[in-house]
């Protein structure tokens, strides 16, 4: 089994967005509910597997912070990325396959949005450093 | 209330004989396991410093106790009294045919490696599932949901007699290859269950495995750093050795290779005891490995078995032939653009010897192989 962390991108600029996808505060209250049934739901199924591990949601804003020389302050609010591309949230899933944790990350994006369509967000699958693998010497 | 520290070795050594006798004499898998279960927390509770003259006819008995209970809730009136009479009776039971019988359950063919691993453990191991979560690191309900879901699996197969040894074995080897992570070494686990298994089979690829497990856990002290870096067998202090497990591990593989019923496992131990019969790296006797490796090819070709054949290559007709070895291999072979990095560099090409250690460094899977390939490739840009 590998651990995948999921990465979800929210990205609000309309040539990487699918389609044309309004921000979430312009759904109406029945597609925000539906979404969020839709999350759980995702959540349950994992956890059936025996697949899940954890997961978060996080605000949509941060600052960046860096490091700037001995005895000064800190630069915060460096620079963000010119596209609206934010981390929505994270989950992480132990699976037996990286082509199970494509599966369960495309099933992830298929979360519904307004008019109860899916709304493709992209997920990022990144793999956890694991074991040392088979000792084969 | 106190417990004696030697009755969790001893209860633990117990609760899979119980569980093989109660299955093999026909109980459902999911009840009886139910069942061990809580004849270990009766045991536990009753027993203090005076264990029973028969701790495992005791087990028995009550974990059959507690399957007859179980059964009888679920069950009419009618049919109850019938059941009594089904209760395990006492008496001498072939230890070796349930440990196999148990498994091979366990490693049945219908379960993902992951759910075997989980369900061995816990059946045949002992383990608890909070132990085995905190292997995995992964949350104990989790753990809890994957084992549920493999003995659910399990609960239409028909088990009658003991199966397939070839899937106990890769079962007992992916889990000795996950080594030390919580509470429990799995590696050593590994090995008690192998031992197990050696004990109950005239199979030689049993003894090949243990004898490879052995051979390769011997160099356990000298594999990592204190710092826990990853050291290359070349580079091994092999005064840190086990030499005794190495004897041991050596005398099985003889005993096994005697039987003239070669299979990969011997192959493969055959390898690490040549390379821990050397005293020093420039001893190792390559021209031997490489005609292991040519024979594991033959009887278990892999493309990973395939990559380390190429190293002896390497160091038997030098790192040129190595190295066309490599160039016939899938070019996403994990650790593929390490080995063709090590090999330029023993050719001179250090500058296409930095570079692969880079695109190694990149696709490693763990962070000790990570930390190692960027030293190596930082080591090159400095030479």
């Amino acid at each position: 089994m590998t651990k995948y962390l999921l990465l979800k991108h929210y990205r609000g600029d309309h040539d990487i967005a699918y389609g044309d996808l309004a921000p979430m505060n312009e759904w109406t209250p029945e597609e925000v509910d539906a979404h969020i049934a839709f999350m759980g739901k995702v959540v349950d199924d994992l956890k059936a597997r025996g697949e899940f591990v954890d997961e978060q949601a996080l605000a949509p804003e941060g600052t960046f912070v860096r490091y700037d020389g001995e005895g000064r302050p800190p630069v915060t609010d460096g620079p963000f990325a010119e596209t609206k591309d934010l981390i929505a949230g994270w989950m992480i899933i132990d699976v037996e396959s990286e082509q199970r944790a494509h599966e369960a990350a495309a099933f992830l994006s298929s979360a519904p949005g307004p008019g109860g369509k899916p709304i493709h967000e992209w997920i990022e699958v990144r793999p956890f450093l694991g074991q040392l693998p088979t000792v084969t010497e | 209330m106190t417990v004696p520290t030697d009755l969790e070795p001893l209860l633990r050594d117990l609760s899979p004989q119980v569980l093989g006798i109660l299955v093999r004499r026909g109980a459902d898998f999911a009840a009886a396991e139910d069942a061990v279960q809580e004849a270990l927390v009766e045991a536990w509770r009753h027993w203090g410093d005076d264990p029973p003259r028969e701790p495992r006819s005791w087990l028995v008995k009550v974990a059959g106790r507690k399957l007859i209970d179980e059964q009888r809730s679920a069950s009419a009136r009618a049919r109850r009294e019938e059941r009594v009479h089904r209760e395990p009776e006492q008496g001498p039971t072939e230890q070796a045919d349930d440990t196999l019988l148990l498994l091979s359950r366990c490693c049945h063919p219908a379960l993902s490696p992951a759910s075997a691993i989980a369900l061995t453990l816990r059946a045949v191991g002992g383990l608890t599932t909070a132990q085995i979560a905190e292997a995995f690191m992964v949350p104990e309900a989790t753990m809890g949901q994957r084992i549920s879901r493999a003995k659910r699996t399990l609960s239409g197969e028909r088990f009658e007699r003991p199966g397939d040894v070839t899937a106990v074995l890769r079962v007992l080897y992916l889990i000795f290859n996950e080594g030390f992570t919580g509470e429990v070494d799995l590696a050593e686990e590994a090995i008690r269950l192998t031992r197990q298994l050696s004990a109950a089979t005239d199979d030689p690829e049993v003894e090949g495995l243990l004898a490879l497990m052995l051979l390769h856990h011997a160099r356990r002290r000298a594999r990592r750093t204190s710092s826990g870096d990853v050291v290359p067998l070349a580079e091994q202090d092999r005064s840190l050795w086990d030499t005794a497990m190495i004897a041991e591990g050596v005398r099985i593989l003889q005993a096994a290779l005697a039987k003239d019923q070669l299979g990969e496992y011997q192959a493969q131990a055959a390898i690490a005891a040549l390379h821990d019969d050397a005293a020093t790296a420039a001893e190792t006797d390559w021209p031997q490995v490489l005609e292991w490796y040519d024979e594991l090819l033959r009887l278990a070709p892999s493309p990973l078995v395939a990559l380390n054949r190429a190293v002896a290559v390497g160091e038997v007709d030098g790192p040129l032939a190595g190295l066309r070895v490599v160039e016939g291999l899938d070019p996403a072979l994990p650790r593929r653009d390490a080995v063709a990095a090590w090999l330029h560099e023993r050719a001179g090409n250090l500058a296409e010897a930095r570079r692969l250690y880079g695109v190694a460094a990149d696709r490693a899977t763990n962070a000790a192989e990570l930390a190692h390939l960027t030293r190596q490739a930082a080591r090159l840009r400095h030479a």
